[in-house]
């Protein structure tokens, strides 16, 4: 019953992603073409719903759903990691049109090519974890 | 019916999305799908080799609900709200896709030429693609959700910078890259 609320909440992410086609490898092309408004405008309108409701829960010092006190953590500091990172996540991004959460959704709908992007993200994943320590952060 | 099988306006689902990243909070967690991709690899055991995946990713399992939750939902969407009018591009962006050899969308929401071939060609692009993906969203600490979503809505300057990096990473596989490969 207690995982059931991140059942729906997830499920809810599905259907809007989907449906807006936010999971499109189309849209995301257009939005590095500058060609359509529409992904810009769903990014745009998200950061502002949470913008708004997060400066709501920090002024009022709202409690989360177990009665403790919201705290919502700052990001580590750092340069070369946000950098090198996000253009890394970037060149992937444009190539296979799809970031982490569409690519399950994705494979939910049941494109089972995007298995093979699930995989390159899971080797990813570990080849960062491999060589973390090396790297500049 | 019909209203829920068109293409949803960016401002309701802008919305939603950011409701859900509100809701996470409310359950006292973060909204980033990149960090099942750790999870994932931590279940293998794999952390007693290496450190950064010896984590209590037993912890993260809600977001893995969250996950199996999305795929549902993408299931949902697909087999019972698609319409053929969805993923209407520019006639100018079908034109250019068309140069490339890449088949315009005809409200499918994934082109046939990429995800509906067995070529060992693209069978690497898609590895590559999410080798990509996975390495730098954990060496950036986030995706879309992580950053892009949560991160500016909390106007974090590490997203900003974050942010910044994807879409130079974005253009630049966009104009340059997709025209040498395809």
């Amino acid at each position: 019953m207690n995982l059931l609320k991140y059942l729906l909440v997830g499920f809810l992410f599905g259907i809007v992603l989907t449906k807006t086609e936010a999971v499109s490898w189309y849209r995301i092309y257009e939005m590095f073409h500058f060609q359509s408004f529409h992904m810009y405008g769903i990014i745009g309108t998200a950061i502002a719903t949470g913008l708004f409701g997060i400066q709501i829960i920090k002024r009022k010092k709202l409690k989360d759903i177990d009665g403790m006190p919201i705290e919502i953590l700052d990001k580590e500091k750092g340069n070369a990691r946000y950098w090198i990172g996000g253009i890394l996540f970037g060149l992937g991004w444009a190539l296979v049109g799809s970031c982490p959460g569409p690519i399950f959704i994705l494979l939910g709908a049941g494109f089972y090519n995007v298995a093979f992007v699930l995989l390159g993200a899971l080797f990813g994943t570990f080849l960062y974890g491999l060589f973390k320590d090396k790297l500049p952060h | 019916m019909e209203l829920l099988s068109q293409t949803w306006h960016w401002s309701i689902s802008g919305f939603l999305i950011g409701l859900v990243m509100l809701l996470l909070i409310y359950f006292g967690k973060t909204f980033g799908m990149s960090s099942n991709l750790r999870s994932l690899c931590a279940m293998t055991g794999i952390g007693k080799k290496i450190p950064f995946f010896d984590w209590d990713w037993k912890s993260q399992r809600w977001n893995m609900v969250v996950v199996v939750g999305a795929m549902l939902g993408g299931f949902v969407a697909v087999h019972f709200l698609h319409d053929i009018s969805n993923v209407s591009l520019h006639p100018k962006t079908i034109e250019q896709l068309s140069l490339m050899g890449i088949d315009e969308p005809n409200g499918k929401l994934l082109p046939n030429s990429l995800f509906e071939n067995s070529s060992p060609k693209m069978i690497i692009i898609l590895i590559i693609g999410g080798i990509l993906i996975g390495f730098g969203s954990r060496y950036a600490g986030g995706c879309t959700s992580g950053h892009a979503i949560s991160g500016l809505s909390n106007l974090q300057i590490p997203s900003l910078k974050a942010v910044i990096g994807f879409f130079i990473g974005g253009l630049i596989m966009a104009h340059f890259l997709l025209p040498l490969l395809f």
